[in-house]
């Protein structure tokens, strides 16, 4: 057999493989589960049950997976123009800022136009903590992977700074805004499925779900199907054969990574807007970083990024679950099975793509005999 | 294989039982900690003392949790009113909110909060005058100093906080009045409360400067005044649980908060039906804030001070000694 990638039929390159380290991952997290003293098949039980198990637990999952559609998507976005975005964290914490703002300037005297203004006061907060290290790479050539995560700091430290000054609850001893005016929010899953007469558990799953499939689609047409989307692939891609081509790649790179930042800005939606209904000090909680994970894992494709997503909603909130009902098994044990799915799904891809090539010829040799 | 989808699909139809049904306990007390952790030799080890000290009683089991961010708050306690739990007990400054939020959705659960006050007919708020119980330290320090220099290191810069600084300074100016104070605050977010390292620096800089005894009202980051302490060849003031064996010799004593009899109280209440919402506060005349006396100290605190100490006590608790309190120190949602 040749080393040489076979082509193999479409199902099994996106679907089996995937799965194949998907089981591996899951494999080697129950070798671990059993040295703890537990039962792995039991505990993959309950990492189930508390993902899918009863109708709270599925809102619960789909909340978390909407916080890494929008992250895991800002990071493919501006990778998709050759740039690593490691601030989504950051552009996170100042899209909450933007919706914040927003939402006390206009929430008292309209409340849906408040929400509105909020959506766009996030994509636009976050996508203008993106635009200065994204001129900077820009033109000054400053490389984006240092600049973001330093501004991951100032913003962490600007939300601490207006959240124990200007906007802290008054009275209150907690970095943590006021609340929202009454009926600003996006409307829950459970109100929604009331709307039209189907009684759901009520959980934190909020319109901003249907928002995060949406700028999953409009990321995938702005990419697949647009003349900029194409300029930036090709950025991406050989940033010299762009230019040559005629593509200002300057321009290029400060609005992927605004689209990027954008992206990211909308995470406080859901957690903001959705959830909390008040802005806190540490809202993003590290889901900025997961986003990288998931957009690898999801191959930096709109779809990918949409499924990995959701398995991450599955290991947060069954992984949350698990840690709760087996006291042996910590939540530093839950970070190793995350870690380990990264590892296998998204660090090692290929693993098995080898092996399923060779059967699959093997197959499909004897098919034509 | 066989076998192992078999395992399978009995494991998957064991999990749809509710979990807690298979536990054959009827009463269900849940602890929720503060960031910081269980173990924090401070203010959370003393709520899991308080709770471990019920089970040993009343051989009754809790369920207990520790949040790592700020937005766990709400989701665990969540989690537990879903289960029906027959009372929460969370302790720590920044349940106030989420535990207002989540006793209104679920009105037939008892919660009990702890340092915060929430005016819900289902919660229990328990306060605690930590300036009394500061300033009795405080009047040991100023008893003790040899510099005439003092230190203050707070975790959050939160009134709460404020309330330990002001009946410190309070109890050095009631034996002394010629000692100067250095403070510092670790920090201005909930990450204050477990950053040793830092408040290690802190305390560094200021037995540098001369400060000879250190009060730190700081949770888990106190721990690094004291080996700073220990280091420096000073003396630190522990807070909360009783510090003075962890670096036996350079504790000077430590300010008790009697959170483990707060949390205690209140399981034991929760269990004979005797448990009422409400604001209690506990100050020196409940035995709630004390000063820690142990063999650790025992050779830094003379009969003449603890006569002193004794003297002040009684005329707290009598109303002569009005110690002073900070605005907005019970932060009430």
């Amino acid at each position: 057999m040749s080393g040489g990638p076979t082509k193999l039929p479409g199902i099994l390159e996106s679907v089996l493989i995937p799965f194949l380290n998907i089981l591996v991952a899951l494999f080697v997290s129950g070798l671990v589960v059993l040295a703890l003293g537990e039962d792995p098949f039991f505990a993959l039980g309950l990492l189930i049950e508390g993902a899918f198990g009863y109708q709270e637990a599925i809102g619960y999952t789909f909340y978390y997976a909407t916080n890494f559609i929008f992250t895991g998507l800002a990071v493919s976005v501006a990778f998709h123009a050759g740039h690593f975005n490691i601030g989504g964290e950051g552009q996170a914490m100042l899209g909450g800022l933007g919706l914040t703002l927003a939402v006390f300037w206009l929430g008292d005297t309209a409340p849906v136009l408040s929400v509105i203004v909020a959506i766009f006061g996030a994509a636009l907060f976050g996508a203008g903590w993106a635009f200065i290290p994204a001129w900077l790479q820009a033109y000054r050539g400053s490389h984006v992977v240092i600049t973001t995560i330093m501004f991951n700091f100032i913003a962490s430290a600007l939300l601490a700074y207006l959240l124990v000054g200007p906007l802290q609850r008054p009275g209150g001893q907690m970095p943590e805004s006021s609340d929202f005016p009454e009926g600003v929010g996006l409307m829950q899953f459970h109100e929604l499925m009331e709307a039209v007469g189907i009684n759901f558990e009520q959980s934190p799953l909020n319109l901003s779900f249907l928002i995060a499939l949406i700028a999953a689609a409009s990321v995938w047409f702005m990419l697949a199907r647009t003349r900029f989307g194409y300029e930036m692939r090709v950025t991406g891609q050989n940033s010299d054969a762009a230019r040559f081509a005629g593509v200002s790649v300057p321009r290029v790179t400060v609005i992927a990574l605004m689209m990027s930042g954008a992206l990211a800005g909308m995470m406080g939606l859901n957690e903001l807007l959705g959830e909390q209904l008040r802005l806190i000090g540490n809202f993003t909680l590290g889901y900025g970083f997961v986003g990288i994970a998931v957009a690898f894992m999801g191959r930096n494709h709109p779809l990918g990024i949409v499924l990995a997503a959701i398995l991450f909603g599955i290991l947060y909130q069954g992984g949350a679950e698990l840690a709760f009902e087996m006291p042996n098994i910590t939540r530093d044990l839950i970070v190793v099975i995350q870690g380990l799915v990264i590892l296998f799904a998204g660090g090692m891809p290929y693993l098995f793509r080898r092996p399923v090539a060779a059967l699959y010829s093997r197959f499909a040799l004897k098919g034509e005999r | 294989m066989k076998y192992i989808v078999a395992k399978m699909v009995a494991v998957i139809a064991v999990c749809l039982v509710p979990a807690f049904s298979a536990v054959g306990q009827s009463f269900k007390p849940v602890l929720l900690y503060d960031i910081g952790g269980k173990f924090d030799k401070s203010f959370n080890e003393a709520a899991f003392r308080g709770a471990e000290r019920f089970n040993k009683d009343t051989g009754i089991s809790f369920r207990d949790f520790e949040p790592n961010s700020e937005t766990q708050y709400e989701q665990a306690l969540k989690r537990f009113a879903r289960r029906k739990a027959d009372i929460i007990v969370a302790v720590g400054v920044g349940y106030s909110v989420a535990v207002r939020n989540v006793a209104k959705r679920y009105p037939d659960i008892k919660f009990t909060v702890i340092d915060a006050v929430i005016d819900l007919p289902n919660v229990q708020s328990i306060t605690f005058k930590e300036n009394e119980g500061s300033f009795l330290v405080g009047m040991i320090a100023g008893m003790s100093t040899k510099t005439g220099k003092l230190g203050f290191i707070g975790g959050m810069d939160i009134p709460l906080i404020d309330r330990f600084k002001v009946g410190y300074k309070q109890g050095v100016a009631f034996v002394r009045d010629d000692v100067s104070f250095i403070e510092n605050y670790v920090g201005t977010t909930p990450a204050a409360w477990n950053d040793p390292i830092k408040a290690a620096e802190m305390a560094r800089s200021q037995y540098a400067r001369g400060v000879d005894i250190i009060f730190s009202a700081a949770g888990p980051s106190g721990l690094g005044v004291i080996n700073a302490a220990k280091d420096s060849n000073a003396l630190a003031i522990g807070v909360d649980s009783n510090q003075n064996h962890v670096q036996s010799g350079y504790v000077l004593t430590s300010m008790l908060k009697r959170v483990d009899l707060a949390v205690e109280q209140a399981m034991n209440s929760a269990k004979d039906g005797t448990w009422a919402p409400g604001h209690r506060v506990m100050g020196l005349p409940e035995g709630g804030v004390d000063y820690a006396l142990d063999e650790h100290n025992a050779p830094l605190i003379s009969e003449a001070m603890k006569a002193r100490l004794e003297d002040a006590r009684a005329k707290i608790i009598a109303g002569e000694i009005i110690v002073d309190d900070v605005e907005g120190g019970n932060s009430g949602h």
